[in-house]
């Protein structure tokens, strides 16, 4: 298993690195659809040269990375991917186990499921390359490791959302794994529950607090925080990108814009205390979905976060007979992503068309994925039915059951 | 989200897509072209008005009368061409000089991948001239160019004549806020090419070129003159530009506002407008200057000087003068003063035009189509593409994919990741295939010409023209006889999963094709459409193999050609059609490493390869 891991590792890692050198680098750092404020390259390098001239790189409205892994940044970025990469890995085959343990404890009903799981490993290292390349190439760092160990995963949360902020309501399917593996029954009034809960938020917050501190000691000044985290929040850069903002924004009255803000980020943390209700036995699922949620509503979105969360449709290998409109959607997909260069084309270079074709294509995109995530959860939840009262359910009348999600 | 979750509703839209996929199908098609059809007919035409407020409310009065001064010009022109046998750059330099512009000379070369048979050149030079006319009022942020090309074939002397004339004449006013600059270029297009990437400092083609001495601010827009006799009895304007872009609606209105005024005649695709709407007369013949308008888009040639200012985004159109047997003729005065009422106007714009259409068709010039109401055309016949592919996918997977769906407890899941494992690899080959011939087609024509010069007795030009069929042919035989490489465990899966493939894959591009030129994804999906929905590898195969022999590419190309002269009451014989068709081949090779027009790449890159899977298809055992 370490074999081909480190084969695909050295890989992907090559194939950035000659990519970071190649002539390649400098037209894809170009694309809207790739780059964003938060990652963007030419940013960084202004950001570095105004740190050498002893000025303080937020004090521009350029710069908005955060400070301690900007002091290494390449390495940084190689570091970070390559971790992200044995992260996931690990974490899935992690996950595999969790979830042959539990079949074979609950003795299921459905004989294929072990399988279909079992097929799971080997296509997750077979696709990881493509999407591993978009993920390096859109210099997204959003890094979540759920290793057995609390407090490192505690640390690593931290530092995702230090530097994105978004990933801090990963901390809830966080939590639910780390007390799944413990055997800590999720429920109200059970002592254990709050006491592990307590101690991971303590973990978790103390570690936040710990790099924070880190950030204003490097650089001795508090500027970062409105600079990275005030920049997510009240999107003041409406630079056209595949995510649903800087239309709506650019076209609105600047007094109603506060009010709208919020509406927009609330639907980021919004999906996670339902989830966390329906998905209290699944954690994985629901990190998988609310990755996916984070990936569509956030302020400033780029294809590494799309290929993110898509890194993980192997893992759902099992969902696919039970997705409905999987054709449509993929179709849906892949066309907005070949139209996306088409009207940026038409919009910026031939100055023919208009903003208002390229959102058309953004809102699509996020239309499909949007329904495409419902449709995975969907099929989430109606293999969890299946599991439990059987595959073939008649009605009373004797005829074919179908289930209705009302 | 009724639709996605409840499965009754569901299976009852999946029967309709199922066994009414074939009228539907046909229904959409026909409505497609119908809707085309329809797009010359009044409803569907709007009148063209002008939107822009700089230009639009603003009176000028011409005062141009060097009809003489102009005559002179083109004479003096004419003889030291003829004396020289070059562009006379010297006496331009003189000329200019002494009408008060400030002029500079840029020289250019350019070695053609291959020679230009119709053009007879292959290593071209040339010297472009220009003089700037700097505005008394401004600091020389923004200009104008009026701008003469001059070609081997047609030296436009007149043009050039009433081109000094004007410069003339504006150098005496006082109004003018932005630059003007008069330019005239050798070998046509090619020292427009040079001219336009030195002014903005970029080489896209390879041109080697003398930087420019002068420039004038950003050019805000251009027109292009070709006149080549004393008088004319019309004035044709062409706005299609490179890979079928087209300037701003508004300059078109400019146009025709000063033709009426001036009284001139004026035609749009060789065709007068017509006059009455309310029989069938008036659309027959709008539908007439659609269609030749759909022709000439789809080529994404540059027809004329103004077709590369589009894409530096400098609104311009080219004005050719007829001179043709009619009875009424128009002097150089009257064309002069509608070019110098358009400059006046256009010295007003306060920004670049953008507030009219960019994408229109032109049934008539004071009619358009706007992309709202031509786009459901091409959206009608996508949507056969996408209804075929639905069914292919059901028919893929109505075997136990869902539970419910299939009906019955009767299929365990496990056949579906084996079909599935048979499908994708049996495709990986012919797609692999296809693709490397479309890259051969690309590449090799013009890689190997001097080889195939050497082997075999044809000139550079022709072996150019002659590999690209060979290839495109031999393209035929190859690919069917991949699939026998690897097993077969379900031929019908095969042939299903590939056509599946191959029709996205058309789907993608044409609708790629017709966001960006709307003419060629048009022309392409109807005729494409129908051979790939109808393919399978079941029915009368030489049927369908002619079909989609006669719908390929370059049978496209060869049919819109002889549609084109057809239209244009020029009726082509076979051979000299199949002569046209040869050199058609040669100048899309050439205006893509010149002007690098997409059309060649886009066909050999991408519909070809596709064709191909087509094909593929049908030969599937």
């Amino acid at each position: 298993m370490a074999a081909p891991l480190a084969l695909v590792l050295v890989v992907a890692v090559t194939v950035r690195a000659a990519l970071f050198r190649s002539s390649l680098a400098e037209f894809i750092s170009e694309r809207v659809e790739v780059v964003s404020p938060l990652n963007s390259w030419k940013r960084v390098v202004e950001g570095l040269s105004l740190l050498d001239l002893g000025v303080s790189p937020y004090s521009g409205a350029v710069f908005h990375e955060v400070s301690v892994p900007f002091h290494f940044i390449i390495l940084w970025s190689l570091i970070t991917d390559a971790l992200t990469a044995v992260a996931l890995y690990f974490a899935i085959q992690d996950f595999n186990k969790v979830v042959f343990k539990k079949q074979k404890l609950l003795l299921e009903l459905d004989q294929y499921a072990p399988d279909v799981a079992e097929l799971i490993r080997t296509p997750m290292e077979m696709r990881y390359i493509p999407l591993k390349v978009a993920l390096l190439l859109g210099y997204s760092i959003p890094l979540f490791l759920f290793t057995g160990s609390a407090f490192l995963s505690a640390i690593f949360l931290a530092l995702a959302t230090y530097q994105s902020l978004y990933p801090i309501t990963l901390f809830v399917p966080g939590l639910l794994y780390l007390l799944q593996r413990q055997y800590i029954p999720v429920k109200v009034k059970s002592k254990a529950f709050w006491i592990f809960s307590w101690e991971y938020a303590m973990m978790y917050g103390g570690s936040l607090v710990v790099i924070i501190c880190l950030s204003f000691f490097l650089l001795s000044s508090w500027d970062f925080i409105p600079a990275v985290y005030g920049f997510i929040l009240s999107v003041p850069d409406l630079t056209p990108n595949i995510g649903l903002f800087w239309y709506f924004f650019a076209e609105m009255f600047e007094h109603f814009s506060l009010f709208f803000v919020c509406v927009f980020q609330i639907n980021v943390f919004f999906y996670t205390v339902p989830l966390a209700i329906k998905l209290k036995e699944h954690p994985i699922f629901f990190m998988f979905i609310q990755i996916a949620i984070i990936s569509i509503f956030k302020s400033y979105p780029t294809v590494g976060d799309v290929a993110l969360y898509m890194a993980f449709f192997p893992v759902w290998n099992h969902l696919y007979r039970f997705l409905r409109n999987i054709f449509v959607l993929a179709c849906i997909i892949i066309i907005c992503s070949f139209l996306f260069p088409v009207l940026w084309h038409l919009w910026i270079y031939a100055g023919s068309a208009n903003s208002n074709f390229f959102y058309a294509i953004t809102l699509t995109f996020n239309v499909g994925q949007i329904l495409l995530i419902s449709d995975y959860f969907y099929a989430f939840l109606r293999r969890e039915y299946y599991l439990t009262h059987g595959l073939y359910l008649t009605a009373k009348d004797g005829t074919e059951a179908m289930l209705v999600l009302k | 989200m009724g639709l996605l979750s409840d499965p009754v509703r569901r299976r009852a839209l999946a029967r309709i897509v199922l066994r009414l996929n074939a009228p539907l199908c046909v229904l959409s098609y026909v409505a497609g072209i119908a809707w085309f059809l329809a797009l010359a007919f009044p409803p569907l035409t709007q009148r063209t008005y002008m939107s822009e407020n700089a230009m639009g409310s603003t009176m000028v009065e011409e005062q141009f009368v060097g009809g003489d001064r102009a005559r002179a010009f083109a004479r003096d022109f004419t003889a030291h061409h003829r004396k020289s046998g070059a562009l006379p750059v010297a006496w331009l330099e003189r000329t200019m000089q002494s009408v008060g512009l400030e002029v500079y000379t840029q020289s250019f070369s350019r070695k053609l991948p291959f020679p230009d048979e119709t053009h007879e050149r292959y290593m071209v030079l040339g010297t472009n001239v220009y003089g700037i006319l700097r505005a008394p009022r401004a600091a020389s942020t923004e200009s104008l160019v009026l701008t003469v090309p001059c070609g081997p074939g047609s030296t436009n002397s007149q043009a050039v004549g009433l081109m000094l004339a004007l410069a003339a004449h504006f150098r005496g006013q006082i109004y003018w806020a932005k630059d003007i600059i008069f330019l005239v270029t050798e070998h046509d297009l090619l020292g427009t090419e040079a001219w336009l990437e030195a002014y903005h400092d970029v080489n896209v083609t390879g041109i080697q070129s003398s930087p420019l001495q002068g420039r004038a601010g950003a050019i805000q827009a251009a027109v292009a003159l070709e006149l080549s006799s004393d008088v004319v009895t019309s004035l044709d304007v062409t706005v299609e530009g490179l890979n079928g872009q087209l300037p701003n609606l508004d300059l078109l209105n400019l146009f025709q506002t000063f033709c009426q005024k001036g009284g001139l005649l004026c035609t749009l695709q060789g065709k007068l407008q017509p006059q009455d709407w309310t029989s069938l007369d008036g659309p027959l013949q709008s539908l007439q200057t659609l269609l030749l308008m759909v022709l000439r888009q789809a080529s994404g040639r540059p027809h004329g000087p103004h077709g590369l200012f589009l894409r530096y985004r400098v609104e311009a159109l080219t004005l050719r003068g007829i001179n043709s047997f009619r009875q009424y003729k128009y002097d150089l005065v009257a064309v002069g003063r509608a070019l110098e009422g358009m400059f006046r106007k256009l010295n007003h714009l306060l920004e670049r035009l953008h507030q009219s259409f960019f994408f229109y068709l032109l049934p008539a010039l004071s009619r358009f189509v706007s992309i709202g109401l031509y786009m459901p055309a091409a959206g009608f016949l996508l949507l056969v593409l996408g209804l075929k592919a639905l069914e292919l996918w059901m028919q893929l997977h109505e075997a136990g994919v869902n539970p419910e769906e299939a009906g019955g407890p009767s299929n365990p899941a496990p056949t579906l990741p084996a079909a599935q494992g048979v499908s994708l690899a049996s495709l990986v080959a012919p797609l692999l295939i296809s693709q490397a011939m479309g890259l051969a087609l690309y590449i090799l024509p013009v890689l190997g010409q001097h080889v195939a010069a050497q082997h075999f007795p044809v000139a550079e030009a022709e072996a150019v023209v002659l590999t690209l069929l060979a290839i495109y042919v031999a393209g035929l035989a190859l690919p069917h006889n991949t699939h026998r490489v690897m097993s077969s465990q379900a031929p019908d899966r095969g042939w299903m999963a590939l056509k599946l493939v191959a029709l996205i894959y058309l789907a993608l591009q044409l609708g790629c094709i017709s966001l960006t030129n709307f003419s060629l994804g048009f022309l392409l999906a109807a005729t494409m459409v129908p051979a790939a929905a109808l393919i399978n590898p079941h029915g009368p195969r030489s049927l369908y193999a002619i079909l989609l022999v006669l719908t390929s590419p370059a049978a496209t190309l060869l049919g819109s050609l002889f549609l084109w002269r057809e239209l244009q009451e020029m009726p082509l014989s076979l051979s000299e059609g199949w002569q046209l068709f040869l050199a058609a081949l040669a100048q899309g090779v050439l205006e893509h490493h010149t002007y690098s027009a997409l059309l060649f790449p886009l066909l050999t890159l991408g519909l070809y390869p596709c064709w191909l899977l087509f094909w593929n298809v049908l030969f599937w055992k």
